[in-house]
């Protein structure tokens, strides 16, 4: 069991020194010059090679590796060339967009596709099971920027309900915020949710063809009862493990949906800090996102193991 | 979570079982057609389209749709429909050039993984998760960012990402296999395991990876679609579906029919892929029957 | 009777008093800016950015840009000018305080001027201050600024962004905090969002009538027409969508000013590279382009054609400029053949972000692939196009030159587009030495015809400043001769 977590968290060690190595050398070969960008069109080229001095670009690559990483260790994520001021506070900034914007979606999705998946499950094979993984295929076939753009068009340009984008701060109010969020999260969580209900349906017909719900509902157990005493609970594994890789993924993967929205998140600050140079923002939030994944992986397996005990074995 | 494949179904089938069978059939045949559809709409674009794509006439531009512009006309008075012929193609090719590099690397690598284990094994998959772990999109705006944008580069950065999952699903599938017998029938002839896994393994997983393939086919259009949404895919003067979404965002208020089409196009073809897909795993893998 | 007008009057008053808080007219304002500024110090940046919150607003130079782009005094309350125009002395206004509570003098001004133009200095218009030999502090109201030839448009000069004055103490954190001597005081800046600005109730000149200003930033098209319909912005002195200008016309809510901008938009050539380098494929090329249908397709009809890099709407203009290469895909044709092209040649068009390069430039490929002349469209960031276009390495590309009077860049054989012409910089010597109004612009129309006959590149139009703002509004800048949202001006009608 020890020797399991410990190479577990070896791996995850492992896993996590790679990323740093691979996110500094992609960003190592990055042309232009941020001294340049900084100031401009018209700038003398003294001008550029002074800022250059200012910003440590004459420090040989390697120590600027370590530099970072070390920094990182101690929580000092280095100042953006942009905006000139810590990543660390930008990336709290942001944030508070992204992960209330994520754990909407993640509601959002979760509350449609439970039931839905549940729903289908329970009457496996009828004309609403059909009905329902019909319109689950179409829901993961619909790019959710295109679903974004038609809402947009009905929901902010026709009926005017709700702002077509833009984000006014949580400074303004609870309501205004929401509101700003509404459209972005039933974007995203629309080919979540279509992937959740899949999920939740195939593992729940899985775990209803187990041998223990046989015996079950030999012993005169409900159809009903079996299913939600025991099919569900076992259902649910997978169906969480979907979920925690999907909020990594949407925590992360909404650059686009935040560009159509022009929501200050996380998203748009990297690709705009990519389009900028800005490479302490793109180091940083680039490493903070796939962190996040790793460690989102890390606790899955963790779970994984402690749930099934087989599989602990299997792999040590 | 691993598949083993080609085992035999241990039960009969019931009334249920048949009739989800039969809906699996049908969501082949639709999804075939829906491909077909597409595929054919880009073929065409070869010979002939309505009109020439890379002719603007200002004069024409925002035209609803019409008998003459069955799609309507965008912001350069350019053929809705052509561009969305035309678009097809882009979009097939990166999305089948990205498949091609993912399988190309990635099954090697994963069936290698998979036969020689320890250290090869621990390596490979550590760099998978790396790999795994790097929000898609980021990685994919990363990598146009340092090489410029482009298709070429747009095929790139889709395909770096489906390395790892064929690896993965290469790996797991080989993994079982190794533990069967008849692999260690071969193993005692006296076999090496490079040709074990010719022989053996990889015709035994073909199935498996066709499934596999079909469906990042699908996400492999909706990747390029957005990346070119985000104006890093291919470019002027060559229409690609998400350019015109994006190009379509600020006119949505007086010209809807821009942004309608080109996403349509896009929800057939994924919609078409992922029914196929669903389809083939049932010819192809009765035992999955089953469990869906 | 007496008391009947008392209780009325009283009543009035009362009335008045009353209804007063909701009357009175907003005292805030809320913009829509599309570029974020890299940072806030307009001395250490070419961002025009950095100039549209600050100028006028935060910082204030010796003198200043109005809004039909005239000179006017700021800091400097006069000034005199040496018979041999080399000998500017300044006369400064009295009692002025920097935001941070610390006197403005000549002593500020001897600093501001020689730090913006040392030779470390980061200033990105260094050019501005290259005729400055020396400046002296007379008295503390008092500073002469001696020059090594004369330069015609050294107020011009001292009025821009780059020219404001800043204090030694504060000059170093004015990137992050901006400390100057105008009627808004910076407040606060959240990243990636909106900049304040307060009113500074201890300025020195006229108050202003606005008690904060937000600009908040919006670089999305869509996002930008949402937030003006949403009222979350109550104006965009520079609009970003043209296609939705029409929209905004229709609808009483709003105030649409298309005014003039400094933004000569032109499709340059490299006059270095073959075949650019042959004035008969130039010609060929600025023959085979249509300008209204550029200016339909990619502004939506806003925008002035033109015929050399000059404003239109500067008196000097040279308008039958505009007639030396008429569009004619026949003489194209015919002139490509002469210079030995009739197969056509390929290359390659650069284009930055703006709207009015990446949808120009799908046109102009278009209007050229007519005459054989097959382009390769290349999208670039801006900071790819500083690293390459702008250092000499490109075909094609399309940029607007937004800084007023510049056509002296042509006088540079050095800059990106490399044109050396012997008698235009011949021309613009004399410019610089002339000091007589009615004979610079002589000379400047001289310029002018030269560079159009030479068709170092394609004149293409005059960038529009396109405002949408709240119909309540006034006092925003119509055009805009230097890149500024001044609100010194600005109020609020009932």
């Amino acid at each position: 069991m020890a020797w399991f977590f410990a190479k577990r968290l070896v791996s995850f060690t492992v896993t996590l020194a790679l990323a740093t190595i691979v996110i500094f050398t992609m960003l190592e070969i990055v042309p232009g010059d941020p001294a340049r960008l900084m100031l401009g069109i018209n700038a003398t080229q003294d001008a550029v090679d002074a800022l250059r001095q200012q910003m440590g670009l004459d420090i040989p690559p390697l120590a600027r590796y370590f530099a970072w990483v070390s920094g990182m260790l101690t929580g000092d994520f280095g100042r953006s060339y942009t905006y000139s001021v810590p990543v660390a506070e930008l990336i709290g900034d942001r944030l508070w967009v992204s992960l209330p914007l994520a754990m909407i979606s993640l509601a959002l999705s979760t509350l449609v596709a439970l039931p839905v998946g549940i729903a289908a499950a329970s009457r496996r094979g009828s004309a609403a099971d059909t009905g329902i993984m019909a319109s689950t295929q179409l829901g993961v076939a619909i790019p959710n920027f295109w679903f974004a753009i038609l809402l947009v068009y009905v929901f902010a340009v026709t009926l005017r309900w709700v702002p077509a984008g833009g984000f006014p701060g949580w400074d303004k109010g609870l309501m205004p915020g929401l509101t700003a969020l509404i459209l972005p999260s039933i974007a995203l969580a629309l080919p979540q949710a279509a992937i959740l209900s899949r999920v939740t349906r195939s593992a729940l017909v899985e775990a209803l063809g187990e041998d223990y719900i046989r015996t079950a509902r030999a012993k005169g157990l409900g159809r009903r009862a079996v299913l939600w005493r025991h099919a569900l609970r076992n259902a649910l594994i997978p169906v969480v493990t979907i979920m925690g890789l999907q909020f990594a993924f949407l925590l992360a993967g909404t650059i686009i949906i935040e560009n159509v929205f022009y929501l200050p998140g996380l998203g748009r600050l990297v690709f705009q800090a990519i389009t900028q140079n800005d490479l302490p923002v793109v180091q940083n939030v680039v490493m903070l996102l796939v962190a996040t994944v790793i460690i989102i992986n890390f606790l899955v397996d963790i779970a994984y193991a402690l749930i099934d005990p087989r599989l602990r074995k299997r792999e040590a | 979570m691993s598949l083993e494949a080609g085992s035999v179904p241990d039960h009969v089938e019931t009334w249920a079982d048949f009739r989800s069978r039969a809906m699996r059939s049908r969501s082949l045949l639709v999804g075939t057609i829906l491909v077909a559809i597409i595929l054919c709409g880009a073929l065409a674009s070869f010979i002939w389209t309505p009109f020439d794509v890379t002719q603007l006439i200002i004069a024409d531009r925002l035209k609803p749709p019409s008998s003459t512009h069955w799609f309507g006309t965008d912001h350069f008075g350019r053929d809705i429909f052509s561009m969305i012929m035309v678009g097809a193609r882009n979009s097939i090719a990166v999305a089948f050039v990205a498949v091609g590099i993912g399988m190309a690397i990635g099954v090697p690598l994963g069936t290698w993984a998979a036969a020689r284990r320890g250290i090869v094994d621990d390596i490979l998959m550590r760099f998978n998760d790396v790999v795994f772990a790097f929000p898609a999109v980021v990685s994919a705006v990363m990598i146009t960012a340092i090489f410029g944008p482009g298709q070429f580069n747009a095929i790139i950065a889709i395909g770096i990402f489906n390395i790892p999952v064929f690896a993965r699903v290469a790996r797991g599938a080989a993994l079982s296999l190794w533990s069967r017998e008849f692999i260690m029938a071969a193993q005692v002839s006296g076999k090496n395991a490079a040709r074990i896994t010719f022989e053996h393994i990889i015709p035994n997983i073909a199935n498996l990876l066709m499934v596999q393939g079909t469906i990042q086919f699908s996400l492999g259009i909706l990747a390029e679609a957005g990346l070119s949404y985000l104006g890093l895919g291919t470019q002027p003067p060559w229409p690609s579906w998400g350019r015109m979404l994006n190009e379509a965002q600020t006119m949505v208020a007086f010209a809807p029919h821009m942004a309608v089409f080109p996403g349509l196009a896009i929800v057939i073809t994924v919609l078409g892929l992922n029914l196929m897909g669903d389809g083939l795993r049932d010819l192809l893998d009765p035992r999955l029957r089953r469990e869906r | 009777m007496n008391s009947f007008i008392r209780t009325i009057a009283a009543a009035a008053l009362v009335a008045t008093a009353w209804t007063a808080p909701a009357m009175a007219a907003k005292d805030t304002i809320t913009l829509g800016v599309v570029l974020e500024p890299p940072h806030l110090d307009p001395t250490a940046g070419a961002a025009a950015a950095i100039d549209e919150i600050v100028y006028a607003n935060v910082f204030e130079g010796l003198t200043r840009i109005g809004s039909k782009g005239e000179i006017l005094p700021a800091l400097a309350e006069s000034w005199e000018i040496s018979e041999d125009g080399k000998t500017y002395t300044f006369h400064l206004h009295t009692g002025v305080k920097f935001h941070d509570g610390s006197d403005f003098d000549a002593d500020d001004v001897k600093f501001s001027i020689d730090r913006a133009r040392a030779e470390d200095s980061t200033n990105a218009q260094k050019g501005l201050f290259k005729a400055i030999e020396n400046v002296e502090v007379v008295d503390p109201a008092t500073v002469k600024v001696t020059l090594s030839s004369p330069a015609g448009n050294f107020l011009f000069n001292m009025g821009w962004g780059d020219a404001v004055m800043v204090a030694a103490e504060s000059a170093e954190g004015n990137k992050e905090n901006p400390v100057g001597t105008g009627p808004f005081k910076f407040s606060s800046w959240s990243k990636g969002s909106a900049i304040e600005i307060v009113r500074n109730d201890a300025y020195w000149g006229k108050p202003v009538a606005l008690s904060k200003a937000t600009f908040r930033i919006i670089p999305d098209a869509s996002a930008a027409i949402a937030a003006l319909q949403a009222g979350d912005v109550d104006g965009f002195p520079n609009f970003p969508a043209p296609e939705a200008i029409p929209a905004f016309q229709a609808d009483p809510r709003f105030s649409v000013v298309i005014g003039s901008t400094e933004g000569e938009t032109i499709l340059a050539m490299n006059n270095k590279r073959a075949p650019f380098d042959n004035l008969k494929v130039r010609a060929a090329i600025s023959s085979a382009i249509d300008r209204k249908a550029i200016i339909d397709g990619a502004m939506f009809g806003l925008g002035t054609p033109i015929g050399t890099h000059f404003a239109p709407h500067h008196p000097a203009y040279d308008a039958e400029t505009i007639n030396t290469w008429p569009y004619d895909v026949e003489k194209a044709k015919a002139l490509l053949k002469e210079a030995g092209f009739e197969n056509g040649i390929k290359a390659k068009l650069t284009l930055p972000p703006p709207t009015y390069a990446r949808r120009g430039g799908e046109i102009i490929a278009s209007q050229l692939r007519a005459i054989g002349i097959d382009l390769e469209i290349v999208p670039v960031e801006w900071k790819q196009w500083l690293e390459g276009p702008f250092k000499g390495d490109f075909d094609m590309t399309i940029v607007s030159h937004t800084e007023p009077m510049d056509i002296g860049i042509y006088a540079n054989p050095g800059y990106y587009f490399g044109y050396d012409g012997k008698e235009f910089q011949a021309v613009m010597d004399k410019l610089n030495l002339t000091t007589d109004e009615a004979a610079r612009y002589g000379l400047m129309a001289d310029a002018q015809k030269i560079i159009a006959r030479d068709a170092v590149n394609v004149y293409l139009f005059e960038l529009a400043k396109t405002g949408v703002w709240d119909a309540k509004i006034n006092g925003l800048w119509e055009n805009s001769p230097v890149q500024a949202n001044d609100l010194t001006g600005v109020s609020w009608s009932d």
